[in-house]
């Protein structure tokens, strides 16, 4: 096994991988391209934003996203590895969700994409279970000591997603106006969707 | 295990970082990590379970040498369990890259894990009921784990609420060690703050997914 002592640089490392691997056509650099185009272009939070500027202008929908999640968001033709049961978590002016993976990174890969530096960071996963309150306002959010704070941890594979508060002054904005302002963020439960 | 990766509650970790809108990989050579570890359980003829136990066996310094690099080693020490390549191979790559002229060690002989699949993902039905209810009390298991569990230490050995019954799952337990997909019932059980953390916590309510085994019935 790896020594502990000799730390090789990752980038190396992974060439080094890479290249033994690409040897034997275990991997090659086609199935590379396509990964990485696939999380930086098609899949990230702008669907998760979809899903939720969809639930905000249409009650139907949104009674089917909360029943159940998988479903509804599959009608919008998000699905894949890490969103193989999905549960929509809906915040109100009295409870607050936030979701975490305390034990590596889970995190809802077809509505948001792959997880963010601070939600990988052993800061984020160790706290947020122990002192969430203190946790949100560090990261600008601070929530009235009425509202209710529920922690997920999401430790099998169901996937939690945040449906965040509609932000008032909204009330003319378009479904695609209202998606683009939907963040990864508030979709975590970490921030609040503010209107522009 | 009770290794680095369990580190709900843990302390010393300083502030969160700030909340940036960073794209996936930072450089390129990241979205190759990510694709490696993508690729680890086909090519070693494991599953997602016993990669993140590879992830959780990542020694702790590199562990905490960042995202990647852990994601990286776990998928090198799983691929190093199945046989399909060495440390020794990947530190002389790594030299030869980097320039240096050194012998490239053999490769080894795979020997992939056998373990029967009930299909595709992690869901699967059960023909049992499940053995708790919605709004059953419950204690969770004290474990000495000597492999993978998904039971977190700070939930071990307290009291909390079932709040809902989720799909029934492969259990991580026996799947990362391949002794069978052994499916469960998993609950969503909620604990309140004081339960985890005593008379000063802050109040909030936390909920986790748990597996049937870890559960028993609160007296």
């Amino acid at each position: 096994m790896t020594s502990p002592t000799e730390h090789l640089d990752p980038a190396l490392r992974v060439e080094a991988l890479a290249s033994l691997l690409a040897e034997r056509g275990l991997i090659d650099d086609a199935t590379v391209e396509t990964f990485v185009k696939t999380y930086e272009q098609s899949v990230g939070p702008m669907n998760g934003a979809k899903v939720v500027a969809k639930a905000w202008t249409d009650p139907q929908y949104r009674a089917r996203l909360l029943a159940d999640g998988t479903a509804a968001i599959g009608e919008l033709g998000f699905k894949g590895p890490q969103g193989e049961h999905m549960v929509v978590l809906e915040n109100t002016p009295a409870v607050h969700h936030v979701v975490v993976c305390t034990l590596c990174s889970c995190y809802p890969w077809p509505v948001l994409g792959l997880p963010p530096s601070w939600y990988k960071d052993p800061a984020y996963r160790s706290r947020v279970v122990r002192e969430p309150r203190r946790v949100l306002a560090e990261f600008g959010l601070e929530l009235d000591d009425s509202v209710e704070i529920r922690v997920y941890d999401s430790s099998s594979e169901v996937r939690y997603m945040v449906l965040p508060e509609r932000p008032a002054g909204t009330e003319n904005a378009s479904e695609d106006e209202l998606a683009a302002m939907v963040t990864r963020d508030a979709m975590v439960g970490v921030a609040k969707v503010t209107a522009p | 295990m009770d290794g680095i990766s369990d580190m709900g509650g843990m302390q010393g970790f300083g502030h969160v970082q700030k909340l940036t809108a960073d794209p996936p990989f930072a450089e390129p050579w990241e979205g190759k990590a990510f694709v490696i570890g993508a690729l680890a359980a086909r090519i070693s003829g494991t599953n997602l379970h016993a990669y993140r136990h590879a992830i959780n066996r990542v020694p702790p310094p590199e562990y905490l040498a960042g995202y990647w690099n852990r994601w990286t080693m776990g998928a090198q020490i799983l691929m190093e369990d199945s046989g399909i390549i060495t440390d020794e191979q990947v530190r002389a790559r790594a030299a030869r890259l980097s320039g240096q002229d050194v012998p490239e060690p053999p490769e080894p002989e795979p020997h992939k894990p056998q373990m029967p699949s009930g299909g595709a993902g992690n869901l699967r039905s059960l023909d049992t009921p499940p053995a708790f209810a919605v709004g059953d009390k419950v204690r969770t298991a004290d474990l000495d784990p000597v492999g993978h569990t998904r039971l977190p230490r700070y939930v071990r050995r307290r009291t909390g609420t079932v709040t809902a019954i989720l799909p029934s799952q492969v259990f991580p337990d026996t799947a990362a060690h391949f002794v069978g997909e052994n499916p469960q019932h998993c609950y969503a059980v909620e604990f309140g703050s004081r339960e985890l953390w005593g008379a000063d916590a802050e109040p909030f309510r936390l909920i986790i997914d748990l597996f049937e085994p870890y559960l028993e019935p609160a007296k």
